[in-house]
């Protein structure tokens, strides 16, 4: 099935300019659809409220950080199936495994370049 | 003064210190211990006393010396000044590279903009371009996220030497410098003194201000 780039996506920084960077690459994506949040409580507050098909996340955000999003959504019945991608400087074993064992779809670490933005889209939703 | 009086009166010093809720004792009132104990060490001592009274004395000698060269290192003054620079400093560089991507964003944005009205061939040329900068503009987020961990490198040792200044605050007050006075002659000012580098926002003359003054010269 072919990948809907006019789907809602959120991504989530508390970097504003790091949220102007991946919605850019996005948009050069084709995807046209793109939401913001900058923490997780935000991002899970915007969650709830619409039908969102990926979210991007940072890791390290206040209040709410990534992997407690990643937690939230998978334990919400009506968002547990959203891809979620994690996007971070954390790149330590013991982050990727927590955020595997809280159900992350992908990860991605910091600084990161457009194919392996794009890669890991591809893994997640299918060929677009 | 009897010998017994003196060990009660030292009992009860140890006492009130073993009571500390804090935990901490001030190296002064290490010294006074030590001191109160020498004093008690007195009429007929055996030559162990005497050895004891030896090593107790050079003991002594030792905190007084350790202390006096630790106030000359003037942990106040790191504490006052130097960690709040470089803290501000810090900050002024996650500001100023946020300003300094933003800005070339702004500009790739612009570019991209156009995009759509070349032919596909240089339109393609221009969209890997465009990638490129936004993928190098990550180096932002990267470099504020080291830079906050140093700065909390720096909370962290400024903690440490609130403790250091606290102990040592007598010894610190003996090693500063007099204030100077204001009738004394001021110091020409060296080459060395002029080597500032970049000033923070607040303190930093304006392109006018400086033509201003360049100004005043005429």
């Amino acid at each position: 099935m072919a990948v809907d780039l006019n789907m809602k996506v959120l991504i989530v920084d508390d970097y504003k300019t790091m949220l102007r960077i991946i919605r850019n690459l996005l948009r050069q994506l084709n995807f046209t659809n793109i939401d913001e949040a900058t923490d997780g409580s935000m991002a899970l507050q915007k969650l709830r409220q619409d039908d969102f098909g990926l979210v991007i996340s940072d890791w390290n955000m206040e209040p709410m950080t990534g992997i407690q999003l990643l937690r939230e959504v998978r334990a919400d019945d009506k968002l547990k199936h959203i891809p979620f991608i994690m996007v971070t400087a954390e790149s330590k074993s013991e982050n990727v495994i927590a955020a595997k064992e809280a159900g992350v779809s992908n990860y991605i670490v910091k600084p990161f370049n457009a194919e392996t933005l794009k890669s890991k889209l591809v893994s997640v939703l299918g060929d677009f | 003064m009897a010998s017994s009086e003196v060990d009660a009166d030292l009992e009860a010093r140890l006492q009130e210190l073993r009571q500390r809720p804090d935990d901490t004792v001030r190296i002064s009132e290490v010294s006074e211990v030590v001191e109160s104990l020498m004093s008690t060490l007195k009429g007929d001592l055996s030559a162990t006393d005497l050895e004891l009274y030896g090593e107790l004395e050079a003991l002594a000698s030792y905190i007084e010396s350790a202390k006096s060269e630790i106030a000359a290192l003037r942990p106040d003054e790191v504490r006052d000044e130097y960690i709040p620079t470089a803290a501000d400093e810090l900050d002024a560089i996650v500001e100023a590279t946020a300003e300094a991507t933003n800005a070339i964003m702004d500009a790739t944005e612009l570019v991209e903009g156009v995009m759509e009205h070349l032919d596909p061939e240089d339109s393609e040329v221009l969209m890997d371009a465009t990638t490129r900068i936004y993928e190098a503009c990550g180096f932002q987020d990267i470099t504020g996220q080291r830079i906050t961990k140093v700065v909390s490198a720096l909370k962290h040792i400024e903690e440490k030497i609130d403790a250091l200044v606290e102990a040592f605050g007598q010894e610190i007050e003996r090693t500063k410098p007099q204030e100077p006075d204001d009738k004394q002659e001021a110091k020409p000012v060296a080459d060395e003194d002029l080597l500032n580098g970049p000033q923070l926002k607040d303190e930093a003359k304006s392109q006018e201000e400086i033509d201003a003054l360049l100004a005043s010269f005429d």
